[in-house]
């Protein structure tokens, strides 16, 4: 075969879809749908596993989040009163008697009202020891951080987060010495941060950063009536070289002791880690995209189907045909060969409707939900190559009956 | 018209097996055909011409007896030499044209090139040059539902004849035509012979195997009468 030979054999091919355009794009529509949820299984699967990096990375996998009470009764999220609350000792202890801890802070959470002159803010207040911002790093973009000082003394500064500082400033002004009050406090702003995103839907830079005592005595100390110096969540980092999970075991010994808890009782605190979550959800994306792959692999065997169950379709309408093709000279593979090339152009058009169909849904989703989305070279080869098996996989049966017809009987059937 | 025939017929047998009976089509058929000659082959349906047709065409072969077509015994040969024999020796001519729709006459012509082992350079060359043989230089591009019965005809006697078959072998040509159409592809049969094109002709009217030379007379699966006849001028 030359290359005009194949040529023609293409042409020959296109000609016979065009006879039955609306059977042909029906026909197709199959490996349309199932090209075009490839697509979009990729797209949203890599964007997803993208976005978790990211995510990850800026919380940081070496850190360890100590919360009160035990988040596995029955699933049921404890309040503040449902356990004793996290306090100065129990903080203490960990830094003094657990190995390998590089920064830890408390971290009481609350929600407020800021005010800066006419203009006013409901956001989440954070009281933090001045080490919080050596468990997790957070550049400023103005001013500076506050000192173990400022916290002991309990000094009424504030760092704010950037989307704080869009609320309420206007853009371009520095807001590093402004006085801002929080929940009717007057507080000083020593520094503003650099823009973190999104953290689990929630926007990360919509908070204010106090010293935790100033929190607790000004601010969110109330529900914690019982416990003078609950600081809420404990924050640690993991300095390098020490093993996550045996700090985490570690971590765990100490505050059981510490906290009363009796061998075989179940812990009145709970230990999380984000390494152990990103597993949790590398393990999940696993199962989505399996589900995902399965669903895309279906749709493209529903298609194939289709693509052979109109190509018998055809070879029977078309018998006539194939008689006269080898009574002037087609040898049984020419015969192949032609309702092959059909069958691949059919549903490599299919394959390439879908392409285009799935890249347009992955753009409507990303600007729709606000995913990440992320479509390779890779996941459009895959496509590609995809429909072209399909349709030799599903081609090659119709193919082999009509090469395998007697001319005579070909010539005369009606 | 000496030398070796173009086809050689030698006690040709053939048989069918329709369910549990079998049914014989050829009895002891033989006969030679020399190049340049313009046969026709009458009989009734159910005389065997049809499958002697097929032998002739190399569609089929012989149960029995041996056939040669162009000096090659066809009986040993599998589906594949009986397809390049088809496309190399002999052009097709049917009742009903067998024009592949919604395809223009050109490519028509052209597809005997695609199944050849020996093509032309150019095929659109060739294709042109046959259909301007059978006078429709003018037709290239229109579709069989553009052209009338006897221009279909002659744009599926083009395409018999565009890899310069040694033999037209025409099943009932006429059948789906008019007197008057009919009278004119008998004639570009007439004028394809006289320039040395051997042609046989099956069929069942009179007045189209009167433009033969030769009648084969068929009954109950025999040749019963074998004549030369003087071609009627028409």
């Amino acid at each position: 075969m030359n290359l005009q030979t194949v040529a023609e054999f293409i042409r020959l091919a296109l000609t016979a879809l065009r006879l039955n355009k609306l059977r042909s794009v029906l026909t197709a529509l199959g490996i349309i749908i199932g090209v075009a949820s490839v697509i979009v299984m990729e797209a949203i699967g890599s964007g997803a596993a993208i976005a978790m990096q990211q995510q990850i990375a800026s919380l940081g996998t070496n850190v360890l989040n100590v919360m009160a009470g035990s988040m596995r009764i029955g699933g049921r999220q404890l309040g503040v009163g449902g356990a004793v609350p996290l306090s100065e000792k129990d903080l203490r202890v960990i830094r003094e008697r657990v190995p390998g801890i590089a920064a830890i802070s408390g971290q009481l959470n609350g929600s407020v009202t800021a005010v800066y002159g006419a203009a006013n803010w409901s956001t989440q207040v954070s009281g933090v020891h001045a080490e919080y911002f050596d468990v997790r790093p957070w550049p400023l973009v103005a001013g500076r951080y506050f000192t173990a000082a400022e916290v002991a003394s309990g000094a009424r500064v504030a760092i704010i987060g950037a989307s704080v500082r869009r609320e309420l400033f206007a853009a371009g002004t520095d807001p590093t010495g402004e006085l801002l009050r929080i929940g009717n406090v007057p507080f000083e702003i020593i520094g503003a941060l650099g823009v973190r995103g999104q953290s689990g839907g929630n926007d990360a830079d919509d908070v204010i950063i106090v010293p935790l005592t100033t929190a607790r005595s000004r601010l969110v100390g109330r529900g914690f009536a019982t416990v003078p110096d609950a600081v809420g969540n404990i924050a640690a980092r993991v300095a390098d070289g020490y093993d996550l999970a045996e700090t985490q075991g570690a971590v765990s010994a100490v505050l059981r002791k510490q906290r009363r808890v009796n061998p075989g009782e179940e812990d009145n605190f709970t230990i999380r880690n984000f390494a152990s979550l990103l597993q949790t959800r590398n393990e999940q994306q696993k199962t989505l995209s399996y589900l995902l792959a399965t669903t895309a692999a279906m749709s493209l065997l529903v298609g194939g189907i289709g693509i052979m169950n109109i190509m018998l379709v055809s070879v029977t309408e078309r018998t006539r045909e194939i008689g006269l093709r080898m009574a002037v000279g087609a040898r049984g593979i020419d015969v192949l060969a032609q309702f092959l090339t059909e069958a691949i152009l059919l549903c490599l058009a299919g394959g390439l409707v879908g392409l285009a169909l799935g890249v347009g849904i992955t753009v409507a989703i990303a600007y729709v939900a606000g995913w990440t989305v992320s479509i390779g070279i890779g996941t459009v080869a895959l496509a590609i190559l995809a429909s072209a098996a399909v349709g030799i996989l599903f081609g090659f049966v119709p193919a082999r009956r009509a090469a395998r017809l007697n001319p005579i009987d070909a010539l005369r059937y009606e | 018209m000496a030398g070796q025939p173009l086809i050689a017929a030698r006690h040709l047998d053939k048989t069918y097996q329709l369910g549990e009976q079998q049914v014989q089509a050829l009895r002891d058929v033989s006969f030679e055909v020399m190049p340049g000659e313009f046969v026709a082959i009458m009989g009734p349906s159910g005389s065997g011409k049809s499958t002697l047709m097929n032998i002739i065409g190399a569609l089929d072969t012989p149960s029995g007896g041996v056939m040669e077509i162009d000096g090659a015994a066809v009986a040993g040969m599998n589906s594949d030499q009986l397809a390049d024999l088809r496309n190399r020796t002999i052009g097709f001519v049917f009742q009903q044209f067998n024009l592949l729709r919604r395809t223009t006459a050109l490519d028509n012509v052209k597809l005997p090139l695609l199944y050849s082992r020996q093509r032309p350079p150019d095929l659109n060359e060739a294709a042109c040059a046959s259909l301007e043989l059978v006078n429709l230089g003018d037709r290239l591009h229109h579709q069989p539902s553009q052209l009338s019965g006897g221009q279909q005809q002659r744009v599926a006697i083009a395409r018999a004849l565009v890899n310069s078959p040694r033999l037209i072998l025409a099943d009932e040509p006429t059948g789906a035509l008019d007197t008057q159409t009919s009278g004119e592809i008998m004639a570009l049969f007439t004028r394809l012979n006289a320039a040395g094109l051997t042609i046989i002709v099956v069929t069942h009217e009179p007045e189209v195997a009167a433009y033969a030379h030769r009648l084969l007379r068929m009954r109950d699966g025999r040749i019963v009468s074998d004549e030369r006849t003087v071609a009627a001028s028409h």
